[in-house]
């Protein structure tokens, strides 16, 4: 007997959600014209915070990649784009060109980085982050552990390079969030989850799992060297020792555990709640560090599935699906159903 | 359909698998029995892709496969089952079974969906299509598990013990899906230690030891096996 179906990837808010969505972006993308220095200082750091978790979080939460060497990326991007910068190449074109050299060494990694597994990836990407580290010190650009800086940036005025990097980091994280939500919803976002899951089992249903995987490490690779690249945009001075710091990647964890690992909205939620914290408690040194680093272990043990996790389980909240929802249609009901419900795909 | 010759797989000094031959013909339905540590289940993952073999041969509709890995198996046709049970915990019983349409099966959207339903239906599943596979028991996990390997469109599934666990009442249940899916014409290889559910299925039966295979044929005649009786079901009083 065939049975009647639809498929559904939405929720029927879905439009609503878009429209409010699109005027935050609008509103967002005035910043500049209606906000303070100050306040602009601080959403380019809050954009850089959810660029870097929604990476993570790609890699760790939909990949099954936990990396705690992603920090190799972030002092990459910021690397190739004051090298770039050094040959002659226009600022503004150098700084995206970082998030490309964060893809282009995560795709040489993942030559031999995925080879590895579990706690053995999670510790060798530690290791060739420091390598990585060690290596561009010895470039005379950057003069050992002194670093460098993006001088050029200083041929702009203050609230020109504030306006334009504001801007620049707007639009990475929405176009790294739309490509993520795209991913995700497409036949290799569902094979990244099977191999987060069980990687023998999805290749044994046909999964292959090499260039799934290396996809999506090199996505995150891309995400950190942008977040990078920005983060030199927004600071102008490079040295080794901060970029390649393995914080950036407890940074990513925090946000993204707190937040809902392998959740779509969790990372954005992590980010702010991390922002947050970080604003108010930020200054009382160690012991705001000790106090996100227990957080952290408390939501690992505790709430694995972090605050948006826990709110999707609970009020089936689900702003933004990547997933497949099968609903049965009884012969009888299926053609008024088929008109009513809000439906991206189907077939009956 | 699917032939193995001379196959072995050692591990170190130990031979698990020793110079096996194996043929499965097409619509065909072979049971293999044996003690623990005969060697079944590494059989059963150097003929799915799982493990590479030492040595041998391994040919699928005439064409070497011995290089191809499970996913690239999977894809020409050989689809298979664990012992226990792998689900993709984090979806839903239909993400399972649609990841396996979109990869191993190659279909697209549509395409990709009705023939997860199919699966679905076909192994008693379409009710927990959108529950989270880790909520499943042990049927359900069972029976995600064929109706995961279905959604490939196999021509041979390869079935590990998926009786396993199962009162006799559920693993009569699961016997009559495989018996559906035998109609369709899909070729079985079926380890399970429960041999009154796997004669109900198969044609033939092999019974393995130590690594060989030591009977090959008919399954009351295997059974009747002087050496399989010895091997396998116990030669003492019982």
């Amino acid at each position: 007997m065939n049975q009647n179906y639809s498929i559904e990837r939405g929720t029927s808010k879905i439009r609503i959600l878009l429209a409010i969505l699109l005027i935050l972006v609008a509103g967002l993308a005035a910043g500049p014209l209606l906000l303070s220095a100050n306040d602009l200082d601080h959403l380019i750091v809050l954009f850089i915070y959810i660029i870097l978790a929604i990476a993570w979080n790609a890699l760790a939460g939909y990949g099954g990649l936990v990396s705690v060497g992603q920090q190799a990326f972030f002092g990459i991007g910021a690397y190739a784009a004051i090298r770039l910068s050094y040959y002659g190449m226009p600022v503004y074109l150098a700084l995206p060109l970082g998030g490309v050299a964060g893809a282009a060494a995560a795709w040489v990694a993942s030559l031999f980085m995925l080879q590895l597994r579990g706690g053995e990836f999670a510790i060798g990407m530690w290791v060739l982050a420091t390598l990585i580290q060690q290596l561009v010190s010895l470039d005379p650009l950057i003069q050992g552990s002194t670093g460098t800086s993006l001088l050029v940036l200083n041929h702009f005025s203050p609230a020109a390079r504030r306006a334009d990097t504001y801007w620049l980091t707007l639009a990475v994280l929405l176009g790294l969030l739309g490509l993520l939500f795209l991913l995700l919803r497409s036949r290799q976002g569902a094979a990244m989850q099977a191999i987060r899951d069980d990687e023998e089992a999805a290749r044994s249903v046909g999964v292959a799992v090499a260039p799934t995987k290396r996809l999506v490490f090199v996505f995150a690779g891309f995400g950190a060297g942008m977040a990078g690249a920005l983060w030199l945009a927004a600071s102008i001075t490079f040295q080794p020792g901060t970029y390649f710091g393995v914080q950036w990647t407890a940074y990513m964890i925090f946000m993204v555990l707190v937040g809902g690992i392998g959740t779509f909205e969790g990372p954005i939620l992590g980010a702010l709640l991390f922002f947050a914290l970080e604003t108010m408690f930020g200054a009382t040194g160690v012991w705001y560090l000790i106090g996100l680093g227990a957080a952290a272990v408390g939501f690992a043990l505790f709430a694995p599935r972090g605050i948006w996790g826990a709110l999707e389980a609970r009020m089936g909240w689900r702003l933004l699906p990547v997933g497949y929802r099968l609903v049965l249609v009884p012969e009888s009901q299926h053609d008024a159903a088929a008109s009513a419900a809000v439906q991206f795909d189907s077939h009956a | 359909m699917l032939e193995a010759r001379a196959l072995c797989k050692q591990f170190g000094s130990l031979t698990v698998i020793d110079q096996v031959d194996f043929r499965l013909g097409a619509d065909e339905a072979v049971g293999i029995v044996g003690p623990n540590g005969a060697g079944k289940t590494t059989l059963l993952n150097l003929l799915s892709g799982a493990m590479q073999p030492s040595a041998g041969q391994i040919s699928y509709r005439d064409a070497d496969i011995k290089d191809h890995d499970a996913a690239a198996r999977c894809r020409l046709g050989i689809g298979r089952s664990h012992q226990v049970p792998r689900p993709f915990i984090g979806m839903t019983v239909f993400e399972n079974v649609l990841v396996a349409a979109q990869q191993g099966g190659n279909a697209h959207g549509p395409d990709a969906y009705q023939r997860g339903v199919d699966a679905l239906q076909a192994c008693c599943m379409l009710e927990r299509a959108n529950r989270r596979a880790e909520t499943l028991g042990l049927l359900d996990r069972k029976r995600l598990e064929l109706a995961r390997a279905l959604a490939t469109k196999p021509d041979i599934l390869l079935l590990d013990e998926i009786g396993g666990g199962l009162t006799d009442g559920e693993a009569e249940e699961l016997v009559q899906i495989i018996q559906q899916l035998r109609k369709r014409g899909i070729a079985i290889v079926w380890i399970e230690h429960i041999v009154h559910i796997l004669v109900q299925v198969v044609d033939r039966l092999i019974c393995m030891d130590a690594g060989r295979i030591i009977a090959d044929g008919l399954p009351a005649v295997v059974l009747a096996d002087k050496a399989v009786m010895s091997a396998y079901l116990g030669g003492g009083a019982i």
